[in-house]
């Protein structure tokens, strides 16, 4: 057997390190370096767990759970480490383009496209995905009262193709090279003729993995949300972020095929010599950036959505008032999602359709601008005589709300395609797609994690370093990208590896130090977490309510039980947790407890995640064995899975009521902190009525509502 | 008229099996925008063969010279005759207790659908050889083969799907998990037969016609 | 629901009554691919009106299918499959159209 039927493409040249031997320099250096960090990190991780003996936990607890908690959790942790690397990615491109002035700087033209490529790649598909899908995966079950997902095993399986995908394109960075193509891959330079090496190949199956499991994640969320709402929770009366979950289920159900379709097809015409986007023989890549955006600007929403009803959430509980305009709000959302659809074209309004094209599309953009007016100003009117807390997700609500109207300002400019002809592919329009994701989503997930941190923990997060992230994030975003909206209007291209203007100099340079600052932030956040791990028991909130929250996750213990509700709870309202603490309902013992079916755990989903990797890992390289094996045993493990019969134990219902009678009587034995004393330690969860929320007296909305 | 409302799409099992009746609602709501997904795939491939069919004809040939309409009409007849049969299956399924009768009708759409793959590949065969049209010729071959290859692939791993539920019919007996993956089973292989009306409507009939 | 009111003796009625529904299915299913096939076999239809004739047949069809192989119908408790049917045909609409628009709007100028 010769070495190419075993190993296909890969050799010993294929390793990065090779390249740093073999062809010294500055820019084999850093992808030596980047090569050893994740090798020694992998090591580093194996040892730990080793050491510290975790590796039967690991799989037992984590890896083949089916919980939807714990599966959020594990999506988040994902989120993390991408994002720590493509924020570094992030650092290294501005230094280059610092350095880069009338020189070569220090990285080879390659390589700065490979980590913009990178950058953006993992940016969107294993930061921004993972890190939404882990929050709705944690908290929507919660919120309309249900004991998990509607499939609780197929969540698993979209959390491993997240992760194979996420760890092939970890692998790129030891093995091979990643494409160059940017983070949208257009063809004919992806094609075979201009792209030959690997690169695409890892791009076009990373970013297909993770596209198969958002698919099934939103199938997932949508069944979860019209079937396993609990008694009495109507559409209407669903928390705002639930209503997102759903605009963005549906988005991530009917959006990502496109994709697929558009990487099935490159991936054809680059292994099989098909021609549906090649330069002859009638390709026609316009069709490429055409499937691209069909998908694109969907998922641009798919991202978007959960901020906006993580926003909704953190606004009402920080201001201690009903949301303002609810139902308007849930209209927005939908007609965000429907509109969303709508406007794909706005992405390529200079790829030479006739101007009537471009400006139908430039208006349908400009509508979706409307009913997100709406939401701004709800915000606003919910915060509007309300008692507001300036805690750090509203620091960074604040904050989203000031950075996202200027967001939205530019997006309007670019929405007129004469416009767009004069900045498109400039850093105007990368200052104008920061702008949104940066304080809207990102910051919006940061937000999440300080709301949420203790119910999945049971301990609040630090709060001083908290404030301390959010005065380095912000202004950090502030000045790593307003500067770029100068240049992209002076001229300066995107993807730029070095340049000559002189006057772009000092703008770059401050870009440099909002970059620095964004990485102080995010170092200061992991110190946070670090600091409150430490300080748990003075953070420790068992009781489960340490915000005097509005819905239902926030009435049962954190960190919750593995069934969630000890008894599925009834409501007939919204704001269901907020009512029964107003009515003295809330911490009652319920009339009787029954045995739960939970599901088991299952090692199907591990091993459909590890044969997926070896699947597209052996595509990337041509190991066509591998390709076979590895494809019928993913396909065996499912087979073979439906041959099971029993997929659930019982959990007694005396196991729950002791454990649900002690939680519920430790919280009536403890007595409630009013919102002054939120961020002491004397906060164990219990919330005290708020003076403004006592029967009686009426409360600022309701003067509001009566008012208008 | 008072017959039950049905909860979901396809044939409901409400008269003869509540217990599974009443489980069925969560998971087929699940398939349904599983296909719904999956339309949306066949949908981009259509709207990408509607281009490619008239703009990306290069030097290749054109459709009206290598298409061979009896063979699609045969293709036609053999995918809804099978759609008719797997109808069958259900209703054994449903009413009798015998399991005979649901495999043999099983049997017959399993037939049935490799009888259309075979066609289908058969056609690949045909215009390979007399016209040299190989996916690799133009864009609009391209476009054809990959659109008709997804829609045979579907077939066949419903006709694997098949094949598995029936050993599953005849090891576990039609418990309420085998009954709701038949009905699940029944939507793909029904919704692939709407995939293709649109088929031979718009690649073979429209391709001839225009 | 009416389900109590069925007694042993319904589940042969019923069971007829939904057989004829997958043959009337089948009939008409095979009255409209005739149809379809034998206008082009005939040469009865060309260019777009060929388009528009096959295409509101294939529509019929496809309308066939749903309601009798499918069972979806108008009634109260499909509304969320109804719903979810008809926001996917707007979908495969903005998708197919769009596509067709954009693409053909550039080969226009590209000629």
């Amino acid at each position: 057997m010769s070495w190419e039927t075993i190993f296909g493409q890969l050799g010993w040249d294929s390793l990065v390190f090779t390249g740093a031997i073999k062809h010294p320099s500055a820019s084999e250096f850093v992808a030596f370096g980047a090569g050893s960090i994740v090798v020694l990190g992998a090591v580093a991780v194996v040892v730990l767990l080793t050491v510290m003996r975790w590796w039967g936990p690991l799989w037992r607890d984590w890896l083949t759970s089916v919980d939807h908690k714990k599966i959020g959790i594990m999506y988040i942790v994902i989120a993390l480490v991408m994002f720590l690397r493509a924020l570094i990615e992030a650092g290294v491109m501005r230094s280059q383009q610092l350095a880069a002035y009338d020189s070569a700087g220090y990285l080879s033209a390659d390589h700065f496209g490979q980590l913009f490529t990178t950058h953006g790649t993992i940016m969107i598909f294993f930061v921004a995905m993972p890190f939404i899908t882990g929050l709705m995966n944690y908290v929507m079950p919660l919120q309309i009262g249900a004991r998990d997902v509607s499939f609780p095993l197929l969540n698993a399986i979209s959390l491993m193709l997240t992760a194979a995908g996420a760890g092939l394109i970890m692998v790129s960075l030891v093995v091979g090279e990643f494409s160059t193509g940017g983070w949208s891959g257009y063809p004919p330079f992806t094609g075979i003729e201009f792209s030959p090496g690997e690169g695409v190949d890892y791009w076009i199956w990373s970013v297909t993995l993770a596209s198969i499991g958002s698919t099934l994640t939103g199938l997932n969320f949508a069944v979860t949300l019209y079937k396993k709402r609990c008694p009495g929770m109507d559409m209407f009366r669903m928390p705002l972020f639930c209503w997102t979950t759903l605009c963005t289920s549906i988005l991530m159900i009917f959006a990502m095929a496109p994709l697929t379709v558009a990487t099935i097809m490159l991936a054809l015409d680059r292994y099989a010599g098909f021609h549906f986007f090649t330069n002859g023989d009638g390709g026609n890549m316009m069709n490429f950036a055409n499937l691209f955006w069909l998908f694109g600007h969907p998922e641009v929403y798919i991202l978007l959505l959960p901020a906006l009803g993580v926003w909704s959430e953190v606004v009402s509980t920080f201001v201690g008032k009903r949301i303002y305009g609810y139902t308007s709000l849930v209209y927005a959302t939908m007609c965000i999602a429907v509109l969303s659809f709508g406007v794909w074209l706005h992405h390529f309004f200079t790829m030479g359709q006739s101007a009537n094209v471009n400006a139908i599309f430039g208006i349908a953009t400009m509508i979706i601008g409307i009913p997100t007016g709406v939401k701004v100003y709800d915000w606003i009117l919910t915060m509007f005589r309300g008692r507001i807390r300036i805690t750090t997700p509203m620091l960074f609500h604040i904050n989203f709300l000031l950075t996202f109207v200027l967001g939205g300002m530019t997006g309007i400019l670019l929405a007129n395609p004469t416009v767009d002809f004069q900045v498109h592919n400039s850093l105007f329009l990368i200052a104008h797609f920061h702008n949104m994701i940066i304080p809207g989503v990102l910051f919006g997930m940061f937000a999440a994690v300080q709301y949420w941190f203790p119910k999945a923990f049971g301990f609040r997060l630090h709060e001083g370093w908290g404030k301390a992230a959010f005065w380095s994030l912000a202004p950090g975003f502030l000045l790593a990208f307003f500067p770029l909206y100068w240049l992209g209007m002076n001229g300066a291209p995107r993807r730029t590896v070095m340049w000559a203007d002189p006057a772009f100099y000092p703008w770059l340079a401050l870009a440099m130090l909002g970059a620095v600052l964004l990485l102080v932030g995010t170092v200061f956040l992991l110190v946070q977490i670090g600091v409150s791990i430490r300080q748990r028991r003075q953070l420790a909130v068992p009781l489960g309510d340490p915000w005097d929250g509005r819905s239902l996750e926030w009435s049962i213990p954190s960190p919750p039980p593995a069934w969630n509700f000890a008894v599925v709870p009834q409501v007939d309202g919204r704001d269901a947790f907020t009512e029964a603490k107003k009515n003295g309902q809330a911490y009652r013992s319920p009339a009787a407890y029954s045995d739960i079916e939970m599901p088991c755990n299952s090692m199907v989903a591990p091993l459909i995640g590890i044969f997926t990797f070896t699947l597209s890992f052996a595509l990337v390289w041509h190991i066509w064995w591998l390709v076979v094996v590895s494809f019928i045993v993913v396909w065996g493990v499912v087979i073979a899975r439906s041959f099971v019969a029993q997929t659930n134990e019982i959990i007694p219902a005396s196991r729950i009521e002791a454990e649900h009678e002690a939680f519920l009587a430790a919280a009536r034995a403890t007595p409630g902190v009013t919102r002054d004393l939120e961020m002491s330690p004397q906060n164990r969860g219990k919330a005290a009525p708020d003076r403004l929320g006592q029967p009686g007296q009426k409360r600022p909305d309701d003067v509001l509502e009566s008012a208008i | 008229m008072n017959a039950p409302q049905p909860l979901h799409p396809g044939v409901n099992l409400d008269v003869t099996d509540r217990k599974s009746h009443e489980k069925a609602s969560e998971v087929i709501f699940g398939f349904w925008i599983f296909l719904m997904s999956d339309l949306v795939l066949f949908a981009a491939l259509f709207a990408t063969y509607a281009a490619m069919s008239t703009q990306g004809i290069a030097q290749g040939p054109t459709p009206s010279e290598v298409f061979d309409l009896g063979s699609a009409f045969i293709e036609t007849l053999l995918l809804l005759l099978s759609s008719f049969t797997f109808g069958f299956a259900i209703l054994a399924m449903k009413y009798s207790t015998s399991r005979l009768r649901l495999l043999a009708w099983l049997g017959v759409t399993a037939l049935l659908g490799a009888a259309f793959v075979a066609f289908e590949l058969h056609d690949y065969y045909v215009m390979i050889v007399n016209n040299d049209a190989w996916p690799q010729t133009s864009g609009f071959l391209s476009a054809y083969y990959l659109l008709t290859g997804t829609h045979a692939v579907h077939v066949s791993a419903g006709i694997l799907w098949m094949i598995v539920l029936a050993v599953q019919v005849m090891t576990l007996g039609p418990n309420p998990l085998v009954k709701l993956r038949l009905l699940r089973l029944a939507l793909f292989w029904h919704m692939l037969d709407i995939v293709w009306v649109g088929i031979f409507t718009f690649v073979y009939l429209f391709g001839v016609a225009a | 629901m009416n389900l109590k009111t069925v007694s042993n003796s319904a589940p042969p009625a019923e069971s007829r009554h939904e057989q004829r529904n997958y043959c009337i299915g089948l009939c008409l299913a095979l009255v409209l691919t005739l149809i379809a096939f034998g206008l082009v076999w005939l040469k009865m239809v060309s260019g777009t009106q060929a388009l528009a004739v096959l295409g509101v047949l294939a529509l019929v069809q496809v309308v066939v299918h749903l309601r009798f192989f499918l069972h979806i119908d108008l009634g109260k408790s499909h509304r969320d499959d109804l719903m979810l049917i008809l926001f996917t045909s707007l979908i495969l609409l903005l998708i197919v159209l769009g596509t067709i628009w954009i693409l053909w709007d550039q080969h226009a100028r590209m000629m």
